[in-house]
């Protein structure tokens, strides 16, 4: 019988090593899977586990969650389209002292880039980014471009994940997972680009519960679920207006 | 002649009276997100979010917003019947795909060839972001740039060649400025309108770049 639910979110989280690259799913607050970064956490303390590359699309809001995880000093690098925000005190300073790497990707650029890890391709052609700063590796050489019918794209490499962490809305005991709302994002596409993708959920469900025509991620891209108790999404990333 | 400019409401009412009923639009984050308010009741017009949503709607009343739901500013938001969620791929494959009309962007310079500078200023200690703004730059059926036409140095932000990095090159199709309306042509800047009391000659003058009519 199969059963991909874990006891617990450190359970879920065993084996991972030195040099890891972990995704993390969510845009903004939307989408992140507080409770399995909280316990990311709690399993780095005290581990040798160090050198992380942290793939998200922000770097973290306040002082909890992604912002409390860079705060260890465990990532070495982030890759991200999006850094800079309201609350994102944490990783502007670690970056202004230099002490974490960024790879800077535009938003789609990134989505593609992990999917292709996912889909098995071995690089694509984006039209995005084009004559652009960003159309440049990290030590400032300029990235493959190519003219294809008469449309000039850059040549861009997938990012492969070892471990996914994602937020999801139900799950059952086969993987496969639903979604609430825009929380969805980059959850289904890091699942298919990690050995090990692990989702929190906040229902597990039976077996046939979830409608088949409404599956998001089938179960063969999930790897644990670990149900935790449900909490509403605090938002952040913006300017809260002054009260 | 004297002439006043655009406030930004009508700014954001001069560029929701060009989007046809059934455009699929995305508005950036920062002044585009206004254009929203003066869309014409009862037109249906869908507006896209990057973060995965199609038939975005107004702000949520306070007790009711829900931060599983969000748009690129990251700011709840509603969803509207008719409405859809997805994940990136399928988003930014909208995007980039050329499956929407319209993107309404701001901008801190746009070149006469319609290059687009609008997500770093360059500066040595800024921390660079850029989401989705080379996506959408460079991947709507029509990037229209909405903006003031000078900085506060009254420097015209229309210029022969952006100074400030890149987002994408040559994709802007119209610029919508708090002085007036410009197209960008293969053959340069045209002229749409202006406000009241500014002429074609003075307005080139201020942008210090031809202008055609």
């Amino acid at each position: 019988m199969i059963n991909k639910q874990a006891a617990s979110v450190t359970q879920a989280l065993e084996g991972l090593t030195d040099g890891a690259t972990i995704m993390v799913g969510g845009f903004g607050t939307a989408g992140i899977p507080n409770e399995l970064v909280d316990g990311l956490i709690e399993v780095l303390d005290g581990s040798d586990v160090r050198h992380l590359t942290l793939v998200n699309n922000n770097a973290g809001n306040g002082d909890t969650g992604l912002a409390a995880l860079l705060k260890t000093g465990r990532v070495q690098k982030i890759i991200c389209s999006f850094p800079r925000q309201a609350d994102s005190h944490v990783f502007d300073s670690l970056y202004r002292d230099k002490k974490i790497e960024l790879e800077l990707v535009p938003q789609g650029n990134l989505s593609e880039r992990i999917r292709a890890a996912g889909a098995g391709i071995g690089a694509f052609f984006t039209p995005t980014g084009f004559g652009t700063e960003l159309a440049k590796h990290l030590d400032g050489s300029p990235k493959e471009t190519r003219d294809i019918n008469g449309r000039q794209y850059v040549l861009e490499y997938p990012i492969h994940g070892d471990v996914a962490l994602i937020k999801a809305e139900r799950g059952d005991r086969w993987g496969n997972l639903t979604y609430r709302k825009t929380a969805r994002n980059f959850g289904p596409v890091m699942a298919m680009a990690a050995k090990r993708t692990i989702a929190s959920v906040y229902e597990v469900v039976p077996l046939g519960a979830l409608d088949p025509e409404a599956i998001v991620t089938p179960g063969i891209f999930v790897h644990r679920i670990v149900q935790v108790p449900r909490t509403a999404t605090v938002g952040g990333g913006f300017k809260k207006a002054s009260s | 002649m004297t002439y006043t400019r655009k406030t930004k409401d009508q700014l954001a009412a001069r560029v929701a009276q060009d989007i046809p009923e059934g455009a699929y639009v995305n508005l950036g984050i920062g002044m585009p997100t206004q254009v929203a308010n003066h869309l014409p009741a009862g037109l249906e017009i869908i507006l896209h979010s990057e973060n995965g949503l199609l038939g975005m709607g107004p702000a949520p009343a306070p007790q009711d917003e829900d931060f599983d739901l969000i748009n690129a500013g990251k700011q709840p938001v509603t969803l509207l019947a008719g409405g859809a969620y997805f994940h990136h791929n399928d988003s930014f494959a909208m995007m980039r795909g050329g499956h929407l009309d319209i993107c309404v962007l701001g901008a801190f310079q746009v070149s006469e060839k319609g290059d687009l500078a609008n997500w770093h200023t360059g500066e040595a200690d800024a921390i660079p972001a850029v989401g989705g703004a080379m996506d959408l730059a460079i991947g709507a059926k029509q990037t229209w740039v909405m903006m003031d036409l000078l900085t506060k140095q009254g420097q015209s932000k229309v210029v022969r060649e952006c100074t400030y990095p890149l987002t994408g090159l040559a994709c802007v199709k119209r610029i919508y400025t708090d002085l007036a309306t410009l197209e960008v042509t293969p053959q340069g800047l045209r002229l749409i309108d202006a406000v009241e009391g500014l002429s074609r000659e003075a307005l080139a003058q201020l942008v210090g770049l031809s202008i055609q009519a």
